[in-house]
């Protein structure tokens, strides 16, 4: 729409020109009287730029976007390594607290158990020589009483014999009270046992 | 039209026959020349990592125009990015300095749209029977046609890529002409009416000077694009 009405002001204003215009005859771009001139500059100009551009402006700009493509890739990269080493610094540090766990377990574990079989063997020690106390006690015990019978016959046969002279006044034959006393301990010995 | 004038500045310089004076739109080439020459220096100089805005300016403008290469034409054309990009960055310089008042437009004249075009025309030409020989002639034969039709599209393909130059020439020219003559007839309307009934047409030129920044901008891209579809065709022969 716009572009309709500009070409017909566009035509009105050539075809008018040359009634209306009091500057030149025309359309001044179809004066061929520069065109050499204009050629010539251009391709001076445009070649020029075309060359300083192509040699010497473009490949800095190029390089410099590589240069920060480059340079944003390497710190991604230094990146993602320095967080996949604090990972397995990490794991290394969980590790290293798990074993010390396990081992501060094992420790304790082992303490126990030591303290277990310190204390076992102590009191076996005790216990054996409670057991040889007993034992020589019940030894003594069984000597004492192995000896008593004895004792306790020729008491026996004394008190008797003595008895007997105080109240009869006659020498009574030893062997013949032992052997009663013998008699009568054996007789409770059984009842005892 | 006395802004499409040419005229001589300095000495008249003749070799021969030939007239090369250095002209007003000889000026504006050279100034179009050395304003992309310093603003793209100035950009590609420091190589900081995170760019200042003229580096940012020129590191936008190169991706912005690879990517276009790359989108039209492929990876092939990477060689000839330099020349695209030379040949973008001088059309639309041309064309905005051309929207200062009292400047001149070296774009609005058809022999410098011509031999750009013409050169992008035979360049494109070579480029394609180098590649494919004789073979490259097939573009002018799409596949899937009729033979009763043949003939027919033949003359005309090949009427279309001999017209290449002259669309594309005049689309440059005829635009960046069409715009500033309206600007004038409307800068015209203002003075002629005057204070009383000037405001319309000055609101007018304000709001086309605006379309005018877009046009010339826009028609750098298609000047480029275009350029880059031809390459296109060369290089990568479809048929």
């Amino acid at each position: 729409m716009i572009k309709k009405v500009t070409l017909s002001i566009l035509y009105l204003q050539i075809f008018t020109s040359k009634s209306i215009g009091a500057e030149s005859g025309g359309m001044p771009q179809l004066d061929p009287e520069y065109w050499i001139s204009q050629i010539f500059w251009l391709v001076i100009t445009f070649g020029l730029l075309f060359v300083i551009l192509s040699k010497l402006i473009l490949p800095g700009i190029s390089k410099n976007l590589e240069n920060r493509k480059s340079q944003i890739v390497e710190n991604i990269e230094t990146a993602d390594k320095q967080r996949s080493e604090s990972d397995k610094l990490n794991k290394e540090y969980e590790k290293v607290i798990l074993e010390s766990r396990i081992k501060a377990k094992n420790i304790l574990k082992e303490a126990k158990k030591r303290l277990i079989e310190d204390i076992d063997k102590k009191r076996d020690i005790l216990e054996n020589e409670i057991d040889k106390e007993l034992k020589s006690a019940e030894k003594e015990i069984k000597s004492l009483i192995d000896k008593s019978p004895a004792k306790i016959n020729q008491i026996a046969i004394e008190t008797s014999s003595d008895l007997l002279k105080q109240l009869i006044g006659a020498e009574v034959n030893k062997s013949n009270i032992s052997a009663i006393v013998e008699d009568l301990s054996r007789k409770r010995n059984g009842q005892i046992s | 039209m006395y802004q499409f004038n040419v005229y001589r500045i300095g000495p008249e310089i003749k070799i021969g026959e030939i007239d090369l004076s250095f002209t007003n739109a000889s000026l504006f080439m050279v100034i179009s020349t050395l304003s992309i020459l310093l603003i793209f220096n100035l950009g590609s100089k420091k190589n900081s990592l995170i760019p200042n805005k003229i580096q940012l300016l020129a590191e936008l403008s190169y991706s912005f125009v690879s990517k276009m290469i790359s989108d039209t034409a492929g990876t092939k054309a990477k060689p000839y990015f330099s020349f695209i990009f030379s040949l973008f960055m001088f059309v639309l310089f041309c064309n905005m300095l051309g929207m200062i008042p009292y400047s001149f437009t070296v774009t609005s004249h058809i022999i410098v749209t011509f031999v750009l075009a013409a050169f992008i025309f035979i360049g494109v030409t070579i480029i394609g029977f180098i590649k494919y020989g004789f073979s490259y002639l097939k573009l002018f034969v799409p596949s899937g046609v009729p033979m009763v039709l043949l003939p027919l599209i033949v003359v005309i393909e090949i009427i279309s890529y001999l017209s290449r130059p002259i669309s594309l020439s005049v689309r440059l020219f005829a635009n960046m002409m069409a715009g500033h003559t309206m600007m004038k007839v409307f800068g015209g309307f203002v003075v002629s009416l005057g204070i009383v009934g000037g405001w319309l047409p000055l609101g007018f030129s304000v709001a086309l000077t605006g379309l005018e920044i877009l046009v010339a901008f826009l028609q750098a891209y298609v000047f480029a694009i275009l350029t880059c579809i031809y390459l296109n065709d060369a290089l990568n022969l479809h048929h």
